[in-house]
């Protein structure tokens, strides 16, 4: 299938409005710690997919893509791997003074269709949609570019690992997501392909939704910078989630869906 | 130790050395708890303007003695100190690491020449004393003060939970 003609596809489908597109899941990493001192320091971090934050309910975080960088930008090794019924997890050493970003950056096409009457999932390289039968039917196909983030810092907070990839939804710190507390001023610029991204909804919700009546989400837009600018009135571990929906560029007639989540560490003033 | 035994104390020691350069002088009181596990807690001391801005450290007391410099693990636990200060140091720091303290009033003594002070620029300061212990809480207690030292100035503040009394004067 060439890409002309799955667009013919995709088309259909998107004209069917039969795209579900809306996940209710999040997935999410959970570190024991963001700020670290001492010469012998580690995070053992959980790893999930869940309705509820942080529970684990629902299923393990794949954690395939992983990528641990120092914060000297040197590759480093997750130990202590494993994945149970509900969540995953993996352990890592901080050798290094500075912010070490945990990361999953996931990119490329998938697809749903039906092939000979059973339901089919595919999902590769944008230029590999190819794959994808000639005689699919339903066809369903996005581009993607989602991306998962966790800092944690030892020592003094580092910003060597910031520099922008230019690729997908990006987080600049002007506040750094390890130096974040209660009651004074933070703000993140957001990019979308390097550029300052106006107008994106962001997300943001406090751990520990089990014990509260509700879920209290923060929602921000950001402004003509990509900024966005708060004060956290409570410390805990927040998720943050910003999502966008855009036509594709590779694939004529798909949408592209980029998503951004961390999880940020907000300490008592 | 009193304000008068403090005096006298100075004044003995003004006959074999500097005493008269002595200017600030803290009192910390580290409280009896009655908890099932009771671990020293560890306390900084330093100096910020009245606008919250880190000026000076003055000391910091942690488990120095454990093998591997593995004390260091919990001086994150005095968030406010670390954020401010103390992630960006490299420890032991002369001079300003010292031991964890038994429960009683401890004093320190700075003069105007010390490094501490000596390049302290007039203004409106605050002392600020941070206390953080194993499986327990953390306090903090700030006290104004005002430099360089025209007069005598006394400031203390009683502590509710990991700090006691904790007293600060300034002599010119």
């Amino acid at each position: 299938m060439n890409i002309k003609r799955l667009s013919a596809c995709a088309l259909l489908a998107l004209g069917l409005g039969a795209v579900a597109t809306a996940q209710a899941h999040r997935a999410w990493m959970l570190p024991s710690a963001t700020v670290l001192s001492g010469d012998n320091a580690w995070v053992t971090v959980d790893g999930a997919v869940s309705n509820s934050l942080f529970y684990f309910e629902h299923h393990p975080l794949r954690l395939e893509r992983l990528e641990i960088l120092s914060p000297t930008g040197a590759q480093v090794e997750a130990q202590n791997r494993a994945e149970g019924r509900y969540r995953s997890m993996f352990d890592v050493e901080l050798t290094e003074e500075g912010t070490y970003t945990l990361q999953m950056h996931r990119q490329g096409a998938f697809a749903r269709y039906q092939l000979d009457g059973e339901p089919k999932r595919w999902s590769g390289p944008v230029n590999r949609i190819d794959e994808i039968p000639a005689n699919a039917t339903d066809l369903q196909v996005s581009e993607i570019d989602s991306r998962m983030q966790v800092f944690v810092t030892r020592g003094e907070p580092s910003n060597a690992n910031f520099k922008p990839t230019g690729q997908g939804i990006e987080l600049l710190p002007l506040t750094h997501p390890n130096d974040l507390v209660t009651e004074e001023p933070v703000s993140f610029q957001f990019l979308v392909d390097g550029n300052p991204a106006e107008g994106l909804s962001l997300l943001l919700i406090r751990d520990g939704i089990r014990y509260r009546d509700q879920v209290g989400e923060i929602e921000l837009t950001t402004n003509a910078e990509g900024r966005v600018e708060l004060v956290f009135d409570e410390p805990g571990m927040y998720w943050l989630e910003v999502e966008l929906e855009q036509p594709s560029q590779h694939i004529d007639g798909a949408k592209r869906r980029l998503s951004y989540s961390a999880t940020l560490e907000v300490l008592p003033l | 130790m009193q304000w008068k035994k403090l005096t006298a104390a100075l004044l003995l020691s003004s006959a074999t050395g500097p005493v008269l350069a002595v200017a600030l002088s803290v009192q910390v009181e580290i409280p009896s708890l009655q908890v099932a596990e009771y671990h020293r807690p560890y306390v900084a001391l330093w100096i910020e303007t009245d606008k919250g801005r880190h000026q000076q450290d003055l000391a910091v007391w942690y488990d120095l003695e454990m093998k591997d410099n593995e004390g260091t693990k919990w001086l994150k636990d005095l968030s406010l100190w670390w954020r401010r200060s103390g992630r960006q140091l490299e420890f032991p720091v002369d001079g300003l690491s010292g031991a964890t303290r038994p429960v009683g009033t401890h004093e320190l003594f700075f003069a105007a020449d010390s490094p501490q002070l000596a390049n302290l620029p007039e203004g409106a300061y605050h002392l600020v004393v941070e206390a953080a212990r194993e499986v327990g809480g953390r306090e903090v207690i700030r006290l104004p003060f005002q430099w360089p030292v025209t007069h005598t100035q006394q400031q203390q503040q009683q502590g509710e939970h990991e700090l006691g009394r904790v007293a600060l004067q300034l002599m010119p």
